[in-house]
């Protein structure tokens, strides 16, 4: 937990985010050796300083990490979701053995047995819909109906209560039949304001959701541990502490699907337009306040329905960029990072997301596909980048394609600082070989004179 | 032909798109010569989505026009004056333990539209159903999408259950956004695609549909 100082109203937003940084160094977690507690503080060092926009000591080496360590370790994507025991061995080799120089997280696989319990709809997971040693995949749908915008915009936690999650979660479908909380403003409202509590099924959906939490709970206290050790005896920073996303994609990834919200873009822009603009209150909320429970300043915000080919570059202005935008500076203004993650290709979005409005090295910026040498042009000087190392490679190529193009990467790009090494698709399919070249060509390359 | 109808789709103005069919149907105009000038309409919308200038909500949106169309005039249709000649058969599907299906209609929808018939086979395919429906069909071309690395080695598994089958006339084609020319090698696919207009050009390269 990041415990803002008592003047924290009357800071700047670089304070804010100084105070972040300090913090997120100083853990409240005791180190296995001195060498750990080093190379931990050392880490977030070099984070800071490519923030920043200058110079580490070397390049960070940040990969995306999806189920690849299951694989390594040896179960399935499923044991992972299930058994803890399994889930924490296969971690915690994962992190020893390749020492990236942020922590492969456990807790990103998810708790398999709460998503039985709920009946979650919306996505498949490994023995669920999809292969035992797959990820998880969402299922394209309508979530939310095209007249279902003034509900949503009137009232986003009551829509989300009472329509969205009963539709998400089988188990909570109930809760349809809840009214607003709202309603209870006087004594005579409380017990008429109740009533919907009583109805058996709605009591049989709240007794699922008490289960759930235990569930959750169990899930947590044997994930925290996981990657505590990890990060007490090999001094790795967790990154990913925080996330949100862009607006629209709130709205097209999971709620309206993306048939649906392309078809708004014409038959109701206006709705979608304000029910945007809505969430962003809620997105920046969302990002800081993960970012203050698990004290780290990076807020992870993967992008997905901006990319180049999904819209033009005017509907971009119009329906992507505005409220990302405004979510980008609220999260700025609370001392956190937005660490950005650029899926497919962004060649034709460079010149709009270097939007001078927003201040000089307080964003970060990992590429998938998009031109790593205009990436430097356009965002050089203004905000950290990186990435874009392939997922094709990673899977096909050998350990010396790897080393060639990390080392054309670090020669091309990376020679004014300000740059973090990744890969540009989450690692899912790869070989022990093809990653040490990854990680190990970027320490050994990327130390900078 | 209808020039106004053509422009209303092509200019994504839906509405009007729709009163103009109603109003050519009141003014007894031939419902084929509707559904000529939609297919003209899909016409101009995939050479523009191929120049760049057209995207994926004006794709879905066309498709909708088309369906919304099409369940307005195909019931005045007496007879079935035998559908236009295909180009070609074509098997399409997601590979095995992938489920995304976005770029998979659209480069469905992209091959419909420049006059192929495309078996559909959805999402997840395992290898089998691939060499069934081709057998069943005599389709020339595969086409395989993928959006996950994790699609890599069900394409790989695909392709050979196809060259096992000892279909020696069929040729493969692949996409997805991680998919690349390192991905066809790999996975002994014949081509592969970043965009669903080579998907067409591919296509009319093999089946010889100029
Ligand atoms: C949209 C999206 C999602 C949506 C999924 C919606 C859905 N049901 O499809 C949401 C937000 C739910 C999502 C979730 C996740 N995603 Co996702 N997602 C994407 C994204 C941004 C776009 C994929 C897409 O639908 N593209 C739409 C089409 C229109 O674009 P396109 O691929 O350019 O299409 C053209 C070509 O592919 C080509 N084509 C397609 N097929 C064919 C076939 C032939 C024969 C030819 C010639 C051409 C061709 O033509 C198309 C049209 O021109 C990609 C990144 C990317 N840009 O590829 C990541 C990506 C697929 N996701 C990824 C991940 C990791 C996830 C998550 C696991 C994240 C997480 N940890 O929670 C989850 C769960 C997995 C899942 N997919 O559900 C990774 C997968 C990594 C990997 N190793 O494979 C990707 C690659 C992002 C990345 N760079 O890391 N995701």
């Amino acid at each position: 937990m990041f415990n803002a100082p008592e003047n924290w109203k009357k800071l700047t937003a670089q304070e804010k985010r100084d105070a972040r940084f300090a913090s997120w160094m100083a853990p409240d977690l005791e180190f296995a050796t001195p060498d750990a507690a080093q190379a931990y503080k050392q880490r977030i060092q070099m984070i800071k300083d490519a923030t920043d926009l200058k110079k580490p000591e070397r390049v960070p080496v940040l990969p995306w990490i999806g189920v690849y360590p299951t694989t390594y370790g040896g179960i399935t994507a499923q044991e992972a979701m299930y058994d803890y025991e399994k889930l924490g061995t296969a971690f915690r080799k994962f992190n020893a053995d390749f020492l990236p120089d942020g922590l492969a997280s456990a807790a990103l696989m998810g708790p398999g047995k709460v998503f039985d319990m709920l009946d979650y709809k919306i996505y498949h997971w490994p023995g669920h819909g999809t292969p035992v040693d797959t990820s998880y995949q969402c299922v394209e749908g309508e979530y939310m109906m095209a007249d279902e915008y003034d509900q949503l915009i009137n009232d986003p936690s009551g829509y989300f209560m009472r329509t969205y999650l009963p539709r998400a979660f089988g188990a909570l479908a109930p809760w349809q039949m809840l009214g607003p909380f709202t309603d209870i403003i006087e004594l005579p409202f409380v017990g008429l304001g109740m009533i919907p509590v009583g109805i058996p099924p709605v009591q049989e959906a709240f007794k699922t959701y008490l289960e759930a939490g235990q569930a959750v709970m169990e899930w947590i206290s044997a994930v925290g541990p996981i990657d505590g050790a990890s990060i007490a005896t090999l001094g790795l920073p967790n990154i990913i502490g925080s996330f949100s996303k862009a607006p629209f994609d709130i709205i097209g990834d999971t709620m309206r699907g993306t048939r649906a919200i392309m078809l708004d873009m014409y038959r109701r822009p206006d709705k979608l337009l304000e029910a945007m603009d809505r969430l962003v209150p809620i997105a920046v909320e969302m990002g800081v306040r993960y970012a203050t429970v698990s004290d780290t300043p990076m807020v992870f915000i993967p992008l997905h329905k901006g990319a180049d080919g999904f819209m033009s570059n005017k509907d971009f202005q119009k329906f992507y960029w505005p409220t990302l935008k405004a979510v980008l500076l609220g999260l700025i203004e609370n001392g956190t990072v937005p660490y950005l993650f650029v899926e497919g290709g962004y060649n034709q979005r460079l010149d709009i997301i270097t939007d001078p409005d927003i201040p000089a090295g307080s964003t970060i910026w990992l590429f998938d596909h998009t031109d790593m040498k205009e990436a430097k042009k356009k965002l050089g000087g203004w905000a950290c980048f990186g990435g874009n190392v392939p997922g094709s490679m990673m899977k096909a190529g050998t350990p010396q394609d790897i080393e060639n193009y990390v080392k054309e990467l670090i020669d091309g790009v990376a020679q004014d600082g300000g740059y973090i090494l990744a890969n540009g698709a989450v690692l899912d399919d790869t070989n022990p070989e093809n990653l040490h070249a990854l990680i190990d060509t970027g320490k050994k390359y990327g130390v900078y004179k | 032909m209808s020039q106004e109808l053509i422009d209303a789709i092509t200019d994504m103005r839906e509405d009007d798109a729709l009163e103009i069919t109603d109003s050519l149907l009141e003014t007894n105009t031939d419902p084929l010569a509707i559904l000529d000038d939609c297919r003209k309409a899909m016409e101009i919308i995939g050479q523009r989505f191929e120049e760049g200038d057209c995207f994926v909500p004006e794709l879905i949106l066309a498709g909708e026009m088309l369906k919304e169309i099409s369940v307005k005039v195909k019931p005045l249709i007496q007879e079935q004056t035998g559908t236009a000649k295909k180009l070609g058969k074509i098997v399409f599907g997601t590979v095995e333990g992938d489920i995304h299906d976005i770029a998979k209609d659209i480069v469905a929808f992209m091959l419909d539209i420049n006059g192929f018939e495309v078996y559909d086979l959805g999402v997840d395919v395992p290898p089998a159903r691939f060499v069934e429906k081709v057998q069943e069909t005599g389709a020339t071309v595969v086409g395989l999408s993928g959006f996950l690395t994790l699609a890599y080695d069900p394409m790989k598994e695909t392709v050979a259950a196809l060259k096992a089958a000892d279909l020696p006339d069929v040729k493969v084609m692949i996409g997805g956004g991680q998919i690349d020319d390192q991905i066809r090698v790999y996975t002994g696919a014949d081509a592969y695609g970043r965009d669903a207009m080579t998907a067409v050009s591919l296509a009319k390269q093999w089946i010889g549909g100029q």
